[in-house]
């Protein structure tokens, strides 16, 4: 099981906060399973034009081939302008069609306003469920308050996150087996 | 059809193709050398010649696991290697190439072939080629646009008069030698999406049409769309070939067939192309209304008229190699097709005496 934590903003440091503590908790509550942090801050990624992802190079190809070679993801993401920011729906243009096929994906969204809780359920979704992802229905929603100083204070933010970092793992290993079990019919 | 060397009253023309890919075993994760792999190219193409298969061809992909980068180079030896059957790419990918030396090529191997040489010209899928040729990605489209007009123009005159963005003009040049018969076979290679048939339509072209897996019925919406507009653009669609592709592959029953090509067909996509092949798509493959001809040849006998009823295509090609598929069992297909698939394809689609 490989787990890939994505920071889809290259500004401010509260999507990178939350993602961060997510994956530091999965690693606590599941240290034999595989994680790692894209924050998407620390590339150069050029914009998609359309080629196979196998054909880009350096960390566009790094970041791409990261994702497709993770079995389930959790992406963070702000909301700029009522939106996901450009940077996130940069790597979805970046991906093949059905690059979440068999993957499991969460969400956990910052925002300076309470006015954008419905932006993931309106604008995400939609993408990860064109991109054939497993969704994590429940997402968690954080806004400017509950963090001070690149920490997370608010304790009902922790558990929820706590419980999104859960859910993911068990819908991964859920779905493995169903997967698995499915292919077995088959028989071939 | 004359001018593309098809007789539709032999009825459906079946050709093998390979992509030239050099991919592990599944079973084994071994892979052979690309020697190795181009002498059994070579051979799989004069097993194909000995069986009375119509037509085989090559293909061109600039990327890590494959090896007929040199497609022409293998094509000639391969119009060495055999008498009767017809050769082509499959294809060549002429965005990145020059059509002057393109032409050249394939006219050479239609001499030494004694006239067995088409080209099918495509526009690539990965864009390896582009970086490796030094051509910008940029212009993927208009370069091969430009380019295979200059190619048809070739083949069209023996004295070519032109000028465009890629390419440096050519003033009265004889592009030499010709073709055993003054002309060859071009083909636009076509993908999933109808918006490339209508452009060869348009242009008064044959198209090749990929089909990797999925219905019947939504491909015959491609050439449908390719006829349209080959009559739209004052062409009669009677006059231009169809020619399908997809995968290819028998065994005793559909389920052996499937076991022996699942993990190759998987792994190999996932390997060239960054994705797998669903399992479940896979075992859709196995439906009569589906592209897939993948089972006991009984099976395939059926599926592939079926395909022909739907499209009234002209040829099928077959791509059974892909995926380190082991040579014995390319030889076995090649054995099955002859006795089996050829003599019934050609018994219900050839045209009987006195018929129209």
């Amino acid at each position: 099981m490989k787990v890939v934590f994505l920071s889809g903003s290259i500004v401010g440091s509260k999507t990178k906060t939350a993602i961060s503590y997510a994956m530091n908790k999965l690693a606590e509550a599941y240290p034999d399973t595989e994680a790692e942090l894209l924050d998407l801050a620390e590339y150069e990624i050029q914009f998609s034009d359309g080629r196979n992802y196998l054909d880009y190079s350096g960390d566009t190809k790094y970041v791409t081939e990261t994702l497709m070679n993770a079995d389930a993801i959790v992406i963070g993401t702000p909301i700029f302008q009522a939106s996901i920011p450009g940077t996130l729906k940069n790597i979805f243009d970046l991906l093949p069609v059905n690059a979440f096929r068999d993957k499991v994906v969460s969400m956990i969204i910052t925002a300076g306003s309470a006015k954008h809780y419905l932006i993931a359920e309106q604008q995400l979704k939609p993408i990860l469920a064109y991109m054939k992802a497993q969704i994590v229905q429940t997402y968690v929603f954080i806004e400017e308050i509950d963090f001070h100083r690149k920490e997370i204070v608010n304790d009902d933010v922790i558990f929820r996150v706590n419980r999104l970092v859960e859910d993911t793992m068990v819908l991964a290993e859920t779905y493995q087996k169903i997967r698995e079990a499915q292919e077995a019919s088959y028989d071939f | 059809m004359e001018q593309f060397r098809i007789n539709p009253s032999k009825g459906l023309e079946f050709g093998i193709y390979t992509l030239g890919d050099h991919l592990p075993n599944p079973a084994t994760g071994e892979r052979i050398s690309a020697k190795q792999r181009l002498d059994e190219i070579i051979e799989l193409a004069k097993l194909a010649d000995e069986a009375g298969i119509d037509f085989f061809s090559v293909g061109e992909s600039h990327q890590e696991y494959f090896t007929t980068q040199a497609h022409s180079v293998v094509l000639s030896a391969i119009a060495q290697a055999t008498e009767k059957i017809k050769i082509a790419s499959s294809s060549t990918i002429i965005s990145t190439l020059d059509p002057v030396r393109v032409y050249e090529d394939f006219a050479t191997i239609d001499l030494i072939s004694g006239g067995r040489a088409e080209i099918i010209a495509g526009r690539a899928s990965r864009v390896g080629n582009f970086e490796l040729l030094g051509y910008d990605l940029h212009d993927y489209e208009e370069l091969y646009e430009e380019k295979f007009d200059l190619l048809l123009k070739i083949n069209k005159e023996e004295v070519v008069n032109w000028s465009g963005k890629y390419r440096a003009p050519l003033r009265d040049a004889k592009v030499l030698p010709r073709p055993l018969n003054g002309s060859m076979p071009i083909w636009r290679a076509v993908g999933g999406h109808p918006t490339s048939a209508v452009k060869a339509g348009y242009a008064g072209v044959p198209i090749f049409l990929a089909s990797l897996g999925g219905p019947v019925s939504i491909f015959k919406r491609t050439i449908d769309a390719y006829r349209d507009a080959l009559t739209q653009a004052g062409h009669d669609p009677a006059r231009f070939p169809v020619a399908t592709a997809g995968f290819f592959y028998l065994a005793e029953t559909t389920q052996q067939a499937q076991r022996d090509t699942y993990p190759s067909v998987n792994e190999g996509m996932q390997l060239t192309n960054g994705r797998g092949f669903p399992k479940q798509h896979f075992a859709q493959g196995a439906s009569p209304r589906d592209v897939m001809n993948i089972g006991s040849p009984q099976e395939v006998i059926e599926k592939i008229l079926y395909q022909h009823e739907m499209y009234g295509h002209q040829r099928y090609i077959a791509q059974m190699d892909f995926g380190g598929i082991p040579f014995e069992k390319l030889r076995k297909n090649i054995e099955l097709i002859g006795k089996e698939v050829l003599p019934a394809i050609r018994k219900y689609t050839a045209k009987q005496e006195g018929q129209q």
